[in-house]
C-alpha cells in the first residue's frame, strides 16, 4: 500500500450527503473531530472504512467521504473485525452508541476487546435511547425518568470503562463532547495504537437527555471536576492546577497541593501503558474527579498479528499450494 | 504383516449392509470407517452413516449411550447407507438391544460374549441372557470371547496397559469382518502405523489383535457366512472416500482458488455443521481465514464484513442458527454483496433433534426474513455432490452478487460416499463483478444488464469509496432514499436478479420416465432413498413412474412446470409436512399433488417408498 499521501483537509472527508443530527447534537462535534483528525493520521481515503451499527450515532458513516457500512443493530464490531481480517491494511473505525454497543451488541462489544482487533470503536455515550425517542439505555442513571421509565429507572447503569477494562481492552479513552480538540488528538492516538482503542464520548443529547454530563462538562466548572490524564504526567486537575490524586491504603484521594505538605512530588504519575489494570480501573470509576484522556493503553499483539503468525508458520510447513493438492492427497485410489 | 490368504468364497453378493455398535468409547465409528474405506479401495460402491449419541461420552453399557456405524457396499450401485442389515456386529448388550429390530430375520448377529455380564445386562434392561433365553432363535449368532481372545493375543507385547488392550477389541471384530467379506488388511494396517507412529506398541498391538480376529473367523470356520462382493462397475478415475460436511469445505476451496479470491469464514460451532468449520480451519496454506465467533450473528456479520472488503466469505450453521442470522442475512441482500450461509439441517423446532436428520428449514431459508428478501437455495443431494453445490452456491453468489443459502442435511453431511476427485482446473469458471478502477460516471449501485448483478467495489480502491447499509437505497447511487417509486423498484429488481438465475442453472431431468401416472418429487438430501425406491419398483416391471429431484429451489429450474404437467399425479415426498409441496402448490396451478412426509428424524426407508408408491399408483 502506499505510504505517501497528499495532504487532506477535513473538507475531503466529507460526503455529499447533508447531515441529519439535531440542532445542538454533539455528533456534529464528534463528526468534525475525525474529520480533522483523518489529515493528521495520514492515510489515504480509499484505505478508511467505517462501519456502524444502528442508532443516531450509526448514521455517521454515511457523512463520511471513505469507504462505509451501515449495518445491522449492535454488529458492527463483529462486521469491522470480517472487514480488518480480509484486509489488516485498511483503518477500520466502528461507530456505536450505548445501546447498539451495550444492550444489543454487547457480545460483540466484549469481543472484539478480547480480541484486540486492530480497529478504533468511537462510543457515542449519551444515556439515552435517541432514534428510537427516548427509551432508558444501558447506562442510564437509576431512577431516570424517560419515556419506557416514566416513574423512574430500576435498571442499574453500565459504566462502559469499567465493562471494557473488564474485557481485557487494552486501549480506553474518556473524552467531553464538547472538546473537538482534545477528542481529535484522542483520535490520531488510538488510530497510531495498534489494537482495539475504545474511545467514550460523553455525547449530550438535547432533545432526550439534555445536561447529562452538564455537572461534568460545562464550561465553567469543567477544569475543576474533569481530570484530564496524559501518560507520564501527574494527575493534576483543577482551574489552579492545585488538586491532584494520591493512593490512599487502596482508594485514591483527592489532595490539594501546597496544603499539609502536599506538593506535586505526592501526585500519581499516569502509567496508561501498564499491563495491570488496577489503576485504570479506579481512575475509571471515580466521579470526582471525573477522568478524561487516555487512560489506558496497553502495547498488545493484536488479533490480526497473532492471526497471520499462525498462517505463515502453517504455510512454511505445508506441503498443499493448491487445492488439487489436497484432493489428490492420501487415501485415494483407482478405478479402471 | 502380510495380508493372509484367504480360501475362496462360496458365494458373491451385490451388496451387503453391515452395522457395527457398541459403547460410546468403543470405537465402532472407527472400526466402520476402516471397513468401508478398505471396501472402497477395494473397488466397492458405498455409503455410510454414523449414528451416535448426543452425549460425548454416556454411561457405559447404557440403552442411550450406543454408538453405532453403517456401511452398505457393493458391485452395484449404492445410493444409501441401507435400511435392515445383513450384519450386526454388537459389543454389548446395550447395543444388541437397540439394535436388533434393524437385523434382518435369518441374519448374522456377531456379539462380545465377555461383555453380556449380568451387569451390562442390567444396564441394558434385559431381564435374561438374550443368547441363552432363546429370543435369537431366528437368526445366526456367532458367540466370541472377543475380549479374553484380544488380552490373549497381546499379552506377550509390553508396555500395554489395561486400557488400551480393551480399546483394540474393536479390531478383533474388524478382522472377523474382513476375513468373512473377503477384504485385505493392508488399509488398516497402514492406519496404524501413521495414527500411532510414535507408539509402536500400540501398532504391535492393534495389528496383532486385528490379525487374530481374522484367523479366528478362518479357524471358526465362518464359511456359511463368508462372502465375495466384486468391485462395482464405476466411472474410471481417481478416487476417495468422502464426507458430505467435509465435500462442502472443500467445494468453497475449490471456488475461492478458481475465482482467485480469499476465502474467509465466520462460525460458531453447532451440530451437525461444526465439522465444515473443522475443516476449512486446517487449510491456512490456502489463505483461509476464518473467525470462531462469540455468536452466530457474529459469524455472519463477521462474513458480510469480509465480503465487503473482497473475500469470498461464506458462514455455517444449523436450524437455530440460521433463525439468527436471519436479520444478517437480509442485510446482505439489501448491500447485494456475495455471501454463502451453509444450512446444515438437523430435527427442530427449537433445538429439536441435533444428532438427526430432517428437511424442515426449506420454508425459513425462503421465507425466514423481514420484508421481501428473496435469497438463492440450492440442495446438495448426496455426500459426495455437497463439493458441486458448494462450489456453485460460491459461484452464483459471486456473479449475481446476493446471498445464496446452500442446504444440505445431517443425513448428507455426516453420510460418507466413494467420490471421483474433480480437479479445479476442470470446474467452472467464476466471473465476478469487481470494479479495478473509477470510471467516468461511477455507482455503486450500477448493474450487469444480463444478471442485474451490482458492481462490488472494494475498499482500498482509489475513487470508489462509498457507503453502503441497510436503509432502502437509491437504485443509481446507493445513497438512503425514502422515495416511494425507489423502494418498489428496488424490491423488484432484488426478486428480478434472482428470478435471473434461472438462466444459468441446469433444467430439471426425469429418471426412469419422462411422463406416466405418478412422478416421484425429492429435493435435497433424500435422492439416494428415493433414487433406489423408483428403482427398485422398476426393477419389478412397473414402468409408469418417473422420478425428479430438486437441488435447485429458487429459483426452480425454468422447465419445472412442465416436467411436472407430464405425469397424472405428483408424490411429493420429503422429511418434514410438506414444505416443498407447498412451495409447488404456490407456483403452478393444477397439479395433482399427493404428498409422503416422515417426520422421525429419520431417513426414508426404501420399504416404505416402495410401499408407499404402489398405493398412488393403485
Amino acid at each position: 500500500m502506499e505510504t505517501t499521501v497528499e495532504k487532506y483537509t477535513y473538507k475531503d472527508f466529507e460526503s455529499d450527503q447533508e447531515v441529519r443530527w439535531c440542532p445542538g447534537c454533539d455528533d456534529y462535534v464528534i463528526l468534525r473531530a475525525v474529520q480533522k483528525a483523518l489529515p493528521e493520521i495520514g492515510v489515504r481515503r480509499e484505505n478508511v472504512v467505517f462501519i456502524s451499527g444502528i442508532g443516531c450515532s450509526s448514521r455517521f458513516p454515511y457523512y463520511m467521504n471513505t469507504y462505509g457500512m451501515h449495518g445491522i443493530h449492535g454488529r458492527a464490531p463483529a462486521i469491522a473485525t470480517g472487514v480488518k481480517l480480509a484486509n489488516p491494511d485498511l483503518s477500520v473505525w466502528v461507530i456505536t452508541g450505548d445501546g447498539d454497543s451495550m444492550a444489543i451488541g454487547g457480545n460483540h462489544f466484549i469481543h472484539v476487546l478480547r480480541r484486540n482487533v486492530n480497529l478504533n470503536v468511537i462510543l457515542f455515550n449519551n444515556e439515552i435511547y435517541g432514534l428510537t425517542k427516548g427509551q432508558f439505555s444501558p447506562t442510564s442513571l437509576v431512577g431516570q425518568r424517560t419515556k419506557s421509565s416514566p416513574y423512574g429507572n430500576t435498571q442499574p447503569p453500565f459504566s462502559a470503562g469499567e465493562l471494557a477494562l473488564g474485557a481485557n481492552a487494552r486501549f480506553f479513552a474518556r473524552i467531553g463532547g464538547n472538546v473537538p480538540k482534545d477528542m481529535s488528538e484522542i483520535f490520531i492516538e488510538a488510530e497510531r495504537f495498534k489494537g482495539t482503542s475504545l474511545i467514550e464520548v460523553l455525547q449530550n443529547c438535547p432533545i432526550f437527555n439534555d445536561g447529562a454530563y452538564e455537572e461534568f462538562t460545562n464550561r465553567a466548572v469543567r477544569e475543576d471536576k474533569q481530570l484530564f490524564v496524559e501518560h507520564g504526567k501527574p494527575m493534576i486537575f483543577g482551574k489552579d492546577r492545585n488538586k491532584g490524586l494520591v493512593l490512599n491504603g487502596i482508594k485514591l484521594e483527592v489532595v490539594n497541593i501546597g496544603e499539609n505538605g502536599v506538593t506535586e512530588e505526592d501526585i500519581l504519575i499516569h502509567d496508561a501503558k501498564t499491563e495491570d489494570p488496577t489503576l485504570h480501573q479506579m481512575l475509571v470509576r471515580l466521579r470526582y474527579p471525573l477522568v478524561t484522556g487516555i487512560i489506558r493503553s496497553f502495547e498488545d499483539k493484536t488479533f490480526e498479528v497473532r492471526e497471520n503468525e499462525v498462517t505463515k508458520q502453517v504455510k512454511e510447513d505445508s506441503k498443499f499450494v493448491k487445492a488439487d493438492d489436497l484432493f489428490f492427497s492420501g487415501d485415494i485410489y483407482q478405478v479402471f | 504383516m502380510m495380508t493372509p490368504n484367504i480360501k475362496p468364497r462360496p458365494e458373491t453378493l451385490e451388496a451387503v449392509i453391515i452395522r457395527f455398535v457398541g459403547d460410546s468409547g468403543d470405537g465402532m465409528q472407527l472400526t466402520g470407517t476402516q471397513f468401508s474405506d478398505t471396501s472402497a479401495m477395494f473397488g466397492n460402491d458405498i455409503a455410510t452413516f454414523p449414528n451416535y449419541p448426543a452425549e460425548i461420552r454416556a454411561p457405559q453399557g447404557s440403552l442411550y449411550g450406543v454408538s453405532g456405524f453403517q456401511v452398505h457396499i457393493g458391485s452395484v450401485e449404492i445410493s444409501t447407507p441401507g435400511d435392515e442389515v445383513d450384519l450386526l456386529v454388537a459389543m454389548n448388550p446395550a447395543g444388541l438391544k437397540t439394535n436388533l429390530h434393524a437385523v434382518k430375520p435369518g441374519h448374522t448377529i456377531i456379539v462380545d460374549t465377555d461383555a453380556f455380564t449380568k451387569k451390562n445386562l442390567e444396564k441394558a434392561q434385559y431381564e435374561t441372557n438374550p443368547l441363552e433365553d432363546g429370543s435369537l432363535a431366528n437368526y445366526r449368532v456367532i458367540e466370541v470371547a472377543m475380549t479374553s481372545l484380544t488380552k490373549e493375543a497381546v499379552k506377550d507385547i509390553s508396555g500395554l496397559d489395561n486400557k488400551s488392550i480393551t480399546r483394540t477389541k474393536n479390531m478383533f471384530a474388524l478382522g472377523m469382518v474382513y476375513w468373512m467379506y473377503d477384504r485385505s488388511l493392508d488399509h488398516t494396517i497402514k492406519f496404524f502405523n501413521k495414527k500411532f507412529k510414535s507408539k509402536p506398541e500400540i501398532i504391535e498391538a492393534n495389528t496383532k489383535v486385528l490379525n487374530t480376529g481374522f484367523y479366528f473367523a478362518e479357524t471358526l470356520e465362518l464359511i456359511p457366512n463368508a462372502y465375495t462382493i466384486s468391485p462395482a462397475k464405476m466411472e474410471s478415475g481417481t478416487y476417495r472416500i468422502i464426507m458430505g460436511n467435509t465435500a462442502t469445505a472443500w467445494g468453497f476451496l475449490a471456488a475461492a482458488e478458481k475465482a482467485n479470491l480469499e476465502l474467509f469464514l465466520g462460525s460458531y460451532p453447532i451440530t451437525p455443521a461444526s465439522d465444515i468449520l473443522h475443516e476449512l480451519v486446517k487449510h491456512r496454506h490456502f489463505g483461509v481465514k476464518s473467525l470462531q465467533a462469540e455468536d452466530e450473528i457474529a459469524g455472519i456479520s463477521s462474513a458480510i464484513g469480509a465480503s465487503f472488503a473482497g473475500n469470498l466469505a461464506i458462514t455455517t450453521t444449523s436450524g437455530p442458527g440460521l433463525a439468527l442470522k436471519g436479520e444478517a442475512i437480509g442485510l446482505a441482500m439489501m448491500l447485494e454483496l456475495p455471501l454463502v450461509v451453509v444450512n446444515v439441517q438437523r430435527g427442530g423446532p427449537s433445538t429439536g433433534l441435533p444428532t438427526k436428520t430432517e428437511q424442515s428449514d426449506l420454508l425459513q431459508v425462503l421465507y425466514g426474513r423481514n420484508g421481501e428478501s428473496p435469497v438463492i437455495v440450492l440442495a446438495a443431494s448426496t455426500p459426495a455432490n455437497c463439493f458441486d453445490y458448494a462450489y456453485q452456491a460460491a459461484k452464483l453468489t459471486v456473479e449475481y452478487m446476493t446471498p445464496v443459502i446452500l442446504l444440505t442435511d445431517g443425513y448428507i453431511a455426516n453420510g460418507s460416499a466413494p467420490w471421483k476427485i474433480k480437479s479445479v482446473k476442470d470446474m467452472p469458471e467464476i466471473k465476478n463483478n469487481i470494479v479495478e478502477e473509477v470510471t467516468d460516471n461511477w455507482h455503486p449501485y450500477d448493474r450487469n444488464d444480463e444478471s442485474l448483478a451490482r458492481n462490488w467495489a472494494i475498499p482500498g480502491t482509489p475513487g470508489l469509496e462509498h457507503r453502503v447499509g441497510g436503509l432502502e437505497k437509491d437504485r443509481v447511487s446507493g445513497n438512503v432514499s425514502y422515495v416511494p417509486e425507489n423502494h418498489e423498484y428496488m424490491t423488484k429488481i432484488r426478486a428480478e436478479k434472482i428470478k435471473r438465475v434461472q438462466n444459468c442453472i441446469p433444467e430439471l431431468t426425469t429418471e426412469f420416465a419422462a411422463k406416466g401416472d405418478v412422478l416421484v418429487v425429492g429435493w435435497g438430501g433424500t435422492y439416494g432413498s428415493l433414487h433406489s425406491a423408483v428403482k427398485h419398483i422398476h426393477g419389478e416391471g412397473v414402468r409408469n413412474i418417473g422420478y425428479v429431484h430438486f437441488n435447485y429451489i429458487n429459483p426452480l429450474p425454468k422447465n419445472t412446470e412442465k416436467v411436472l404437467k407430464q405425469f397424472k399425479k405428483i408424490l411429493v415426498c420429503e422429511l418434514n409436512s410438506g414444505q416443498l409441496a407447498k412451495v409447488l402448490k404456490s407456483n403452478f396451478n393444477g397439479l395433482d399433488i399427493v404428498q409422503f412426509n416422515k417426520i422421525q428424524g429419520l431417513p426414508f426407508s426404501n420399504g416404505e417408498l416402495v410401499e408407499k408408491f404402489k398405493q398412488v399408483l393403485k
